[in-house]
Parts: structure tokens; sequence; C-alpha cells
């Protein structure tokens, strides 16, 4: 699945974007951002805080606790300032 | 006429206006919302020299799309253009525009008030500061509890 970081998750998991093929018992957004943190520490600085990182699910905000059956683009972000 | 806009180029803000009334009869009030860049003292008591706008392309779009359409089925609109900026911006530049049009004011002022609300909480933007001064401490914008509190307002049960 296509995961996409963006502000300050994106700049210090040093991605825009990255391609990854998480094992079979990564089964929610929780579980997901749990597996990116120990791939290495550039991940694990960017998820060292996870309550505070937001998620969508194929371009819709999720909880921690959503599914991950059948998606395919995971976005990463920080509580949204636009406006 | 319901439009939703990411762009990087300026808006102008009366032209948008009027292309909600355009070519019609029944609009019986527009109103309409610009948000500029301020550029106020931050933390350190430094003004604010510039702000860039990252968003998420394709999400953002289609998050303002989901609330312009629980805008439409929780107010009787004629039409509503919102116009949202990225990039890099100066204070004084426009960054946001929502109008609404009704045929009475009270929707009119309630969709674009709800509208509003929800950008600043859910349209997936993040603002980035520079300094006048030219330090860089970081620069992410934190998000703002008091603008969670302006959307939840409208929950509905």
């Amino acid at each position: 699945m296509k995961i996409l970081y963006f502000a300050w998750l994106r700049e210090r998991v040093g991605l825009a974007e990255e391609e990854v093929a998480p094992p079979a018992e990564v089964a929610t957004v929780a579980d997901l951002a749990r597996w990116l943190a120990g791939r290495d520490e550039a991940h694990a600085y960017a998820f060292e805080n996870a309550a505070v990182v937001r998620a969508a699910l194929d371009r819709r905000h999720v909880k921690p606790d959503a599914s991950l059956a059948g998606v395919r683009e995971v976005a990463f972000f920080p509580p949204m300032t636009g406006g | 006429m319901f439009s939703v806009r990411i762009q990087e180029a300026p808006f102008d803000a009366a032209a948008e206006a009027a292309r909600l009334a355009q070519g019609r009869t029944d609009v019986g009030g527009i109103v309409t919302f610009t948000g500029l860049c301020r550029a106020d003292a931050g933390a350190d008591g430094m003004g604010l020299a510039a702000l860039t706008l990252e968003h998420y392309p394709g999400m953002a779009e289609e998050e303002i799309e989901r609330h312009v359409a629980e805008a439409r089925a929780r107010w009787p609109l004629l039409g509503a253009i919102v116009v949202h900026r990225h990039g890099r911006l100066v204070p004084g530049d426009p960054i946001v525009f929502v109008a609404t049009a009704s045929a009475h004011r009270a929707a009119a002022f309630a969709a674009a008030e709800f509208l509003m609300d929800w950008l600043k909480t859910s349209a997936p933007f993040w603002k980035k500061e520079e300094r006048a001064d030219g330090a860089d401490a970081g620069g992410w914008v934190e998000a703002k509890a008091s603008d969670d509190a302006a959307a939840d307002r409208w929950a509905r049960d």
C-alpha cells in the first residue's frame, strides 16, 4: 500500500510517500503506525507522539481503529491548520 | 453554481461572488468570507514574514466538497464557492474564500460559517511560518482547540 506523509510527519520521516507491504497482522491504522514506527529512527521520531497523528484512508478521515482491508492509500498528518 | 477549487494563484473575491448571481434572479443574498494572511506577532514577539500552505491534493477538494454537500442538505442554498490557496503567502495575501447564495440571508450566513468552521479543522492543509527575523523554529502552526470547538457546534446526533 501507498503511504503519504504531510507537514512535520513528512519532514521527520524524510519522505513524502513510500510503498510498503506490512505483514497480515497489521490490521488497523494504529497497527500500521506502530509497525512503521519500528522501521527506523526517522519513522520512530515521526510517530513518537502517536496520539496527535491523524490519518486518512483513501482520502477520508478515519480513527486509529479503522480497518486497512482493501485500502490503497494511507495518509498520516498532524491536526489540520488550513482556512 | 457550486464550486470548490484549490489553487496557488490569487483569487478575485468580488468576481467570484458575482458568479453566484450571474444569469439568475432567484438569489436574494450572497455572504462572502475572505481569510487573509495576518502579520501579527508570534509567541516570540517577532512578526510573520510568510506562510507556506501544504495540502493533500485530491483529498483537499474531496473533503471540502463533502462539507459543501452537507451544507446543501442542511440549508436551501442556491450556490456556494470555496477557493483555498496553497504555496507561499505573505501578510495581506488572501488565503481562503467562501461564498454562499440563498433566497434569504439566514441560510447564506449559516452555511458560510459552517463551511469555514469545517475548513479550519478538517480540510487537509497545514501552515508553516517564516518569522520576520529569519528564525526557523520548526515553524508548523499548531491546531487550536477553539477551532475544534467551533466545528463541533455544528455536530448533529
